[in-house]
């Protein structure tokens, strides 16, 4: 019998699996998906530039597997939104790290509250930037407040930032460096980022974290990492107190593995599926689902954007992330300045980005042109050079009828009922990416831009976190895990994911999954 | 604008390959062919026959860059070898049949017509696909992955460090000049 039994190898997982093995416990990680070095990143990173390579070739999803259903009221691309294997979707992440702020954990941003301070996440949000790599200048006034700077130095604004400041300045909007899980410099035995510009959803360098690389540093520690090793379902003694074992498939047969303590760590969407597919005589709605939650609130951030052209040129597409944003509106998202007009009304927290990459890439152009020689070159040059763009994250309130359920209707490839993603964007996250749209529309305008498009209300879209479908709480009837990350009904099984989030804030939520996964660890190391 | 063997590296390295002996390690006894296939000479020459009709003709040096590139490409990847031994043929086959002639020994009109003809510019790539498809795959877009995602390249359109060649983080800061 093993000490730890981790499902998942994402960052939630891997961060777990390395602090327990690092605390002397013994660990197996069981994770569905590949080790994905058999090809190199550089051949992932030409699939992503292609068009013969569908967006979900990169990282091998889709199939039977990967089987989903979305009944909507809205469609959830679910197998662009996530990557099954070592490293998780940390693979194809844009590396975007933020702390959430005060107002989110106190739910004055969104409800309801966490029963988690900033000053419990505090230390471990530092941990994560740490095994991160984050990259940062530590200088958004509106974030909450830091013990010190960020592990590497920001890197430096884009040309187009420069142009953005001057019109930000113009309407009263501050900018400030954005934090990136990408090395600006060599850290932590990886490589400085050299600007191969396809960063999400590959980077061919190494330098955007992943968290394969901390599965390695888990694995040098000891850890026993089983790959292609779906779990199937949990199995509890007789009471239902505790997890007796995991039951999985292997290279075509049935297997198990017991532990003392059983971590999820599979993504907001496969964990509340396992647990629904772990039903028994003593936990007949699912394990550890005594309160009907398991599966609810799922919610997600979405995208509102604005560009176009300039007369002038902007210099996109040299580098895929993003390094200036704006944080000014996030906890007061009604809130006017001198030349941006206030608005009354129930909003939810946003964040406004400024893009590198608006516009054609010419490289993607060539390849789907219609055309060649002279005539594709002066496409090519016609199309690239004057675009500019922003987006934006809202926070989307946690619903308890968007859910994660079972569709009985549809097997995967073992014959297990497929998740299905019941969401349905409602009207005050529409409302604020109205809010987030005047906002873009007032920067652009006052930076003389033709703006071209817009990403608003109606046309929307998810930005793949999948969050809250085992939120916690501090009541057994309100949540599913307690603060410690532990279910409120079965003694030895916790849960390392954005699943647990209250609500998640309007900022991309890795960091602080990370954060909660080195929480987690130090609860399960108390345990044992 | 003139391309070397030394745009070629460049762009190789953005493909992942790198040649420990740079660029004088780039010959075609390097790269050890099937004796299955067609004969490398041959499938050489109708890339660039192909690379002279769908680089822009300010370009220079295509000859040497296609060759370059197309070794480092295909050095240890018999499964690309094959696919694009496979379009090549297809095309000197198409080329054959309509011109009476080998695709490198038409005059460049005739091959554009040629690729023209087969549907080439208006199909998607697709290594599995169609005649057309497989041309588009591993030709075509082979070519001009070459090009625009090389510096040189990118020049041609107004980027120097396009997506796909590891550049550096200093361009992205640098205002037009």
């Amino acid at each position: 019998m093993t000490d730890v039994c981790v499902v998942g190898a994402g960052p939630a997982g891997a961060l777990v699996a390395d602090r327990l093995a690092a605390a002397g416990r013994d660990v197996t990680i069981l994770e569905a998906g590949p080790r994905f070095d058999e090809t190199p990143d550089t051949e992932r990173m030409e699939r992503s530039i292609r068009p013969g390579h569908a967006p979900t070739e990169v990282w091998e999803m889709g199939g039977p597997r990967d089987a989903y259903s979305a009944s909507g009221p809205d469609f959830y691309p679910l197998n662009v939104a996530r990557v099954k294997g070592v490293g998780g979707t940390t693979n194809h992440w844009q590396g975007m790290v933020y702390r959430l702020h005060e107002a989110d954990l106190s739910g004055e941003n969104n409800p309801p509250s966490w029963p988690l301070s900033y000053d419990d996440l505090r230390p471990y949000y530092l941990e994560a930037e740490r095994a991160f790599g984050v990259a940062g200048a530590s200088d958004d006034p509106y974030a909450p407040p830091r013990e010190e700077p960020h592990p590497l130095p920001a890197f430096p604004p884009s040309y187009s930032d420069s142009l953005f400041a001057e019109a930000c300045e113009s309407v009263g909007v501050t900018t400030h460096a954005a934090p990136n899980a990408r090395n600006s410099e060599p850290y932590d035995d990886r490589a400085a980022c050299v600007g191969y510009g396809t960063c999400k959803p590959v980077c061919a360098s190494g330098a955007k974290y992943s968290a394969d690389h901390t599965v390695r540093q888990a694995e040098a520690k000891g850890v026993d990492l089983v790959t292609q090793a779906p779990v199937q379902r949990l199995e509890t003694d007789a009471a239902g107190e505790r997890v007796t074992r995991a039951v999985y498939v292997r290279d075509g047969a049935q297997r198990t593995i017991e532990a003392e303590q059983f971590v999820l760590a599979a993504g907001g969407v496969e964990i509340p599926r396992l647990l629904l597919l772990s039903a028994s005589d003593a936990h007949p709605d699912g394990l550890a689902n005594s309160s009907g939650l398991v599966g609810r609130y799922f919610h997600d951030h979405l995208f509102a954007g604005m560009g176009g052209t300039l007369d002038e040129p902007t210099r996109q597409n040299h580098v895929g992330f993003i390094t200036t944003e704006s944080h000014q509106f996030y906890d007061d998202p009604g809130a006017g300045t001198g030349e941006i007009p206030a608005r009354d009304g129930d909003l939810a927290p946003f964040k406004l980005e400024f893009l590198n990459y608006a516009g054609p890439s010419p490289v993607a152009m060539a390849l789907r042109e219609d055309a060649w020689g002279d005539e594709l070159r002066d496409r090519l040059a016609d199309a690239y050079g004057t675009h500019v763009a922003m987006g934006g994250l809202v926070g989307q309130p946690p619903l308890a009828r968007n859910r994660i359920t079972l569709d009985e209707s549809r097997t995967d490839d073992h014959g297990n009922p497929v998740p299905d993603v019941v969401w349905e964007i409602d009207e005050k996250t529409r409302r604020t990416i109205e809010r987030a749209n005047e906002i873009q529309r007032a920067i652009l305008e006052a930076l003389g831009v033709d703006i071209e498009w817009t990403a608003g209300p109606e046309d929307t879209g998810p930005a793949y976190h999948h969050m809250g479908t085992t939120r916690m709480s501090r009541a057994p009837e309100a949540g599913v895990v307690r603060p410690d990350c532990r279910t409120h009904d079965v003694g030895n099984l916790w849960v390392a994911s954005s699943s647990v989030f209250p609500n998640g804030g309007a900022l991309n939520p890795t960091l602080t999954i990370g954060a909660l996964a080195l929480l987690c660890a130090d609860s399960v190391d108390a345990s044992l | 604008m003139r391309l070397t063997r030394r745009d070629a590296l460049a762009a190789l390295s953005g493909a992942g390959i790198t040649l420990g002996g740079g660029v004088a390690a780039l010959s075609r006894e390097s790269v050890d062919a099937s004796e299955a296939g067609p004969s490398l000479d041959d499938t050489l020459a109708t890339l660039t026959a192909a690379a002279e009709v769908v680089y822009p003709s300010d370009v220079e040096g295509i000859e040497a860059f296609v060759e370059a590139y197309s070794l480092g490409r295909i050095e240890g990847r018999d499964e690309y070898l094959a696919g694009v031994h496979d379009a090549t043929v297809a095309l000197d086959e198409t080329a054959l049949s309509w011109e009476d002639a080998r695709f490198a020994a038409l005059a460049a009109d005739r091959r554009d017509t040629v690729l023209r003809q087969l549907g080439v510019p208006t199909a998607d790539e697709d290594p599995d696909g169609t005649r057309a498809e497989r041309v588009r795959y591993y030709v075509v877009n082979e070519l001009l992955y070459a090009l625009y995602a090389s510096p040189t390249g990118g020049e041609l359109v107004g980027i120097e460090n396009p997506q796909g060649h590891p550049g550096g983080v200093a361009s992205y800061q640098r205002g037009p000049r």
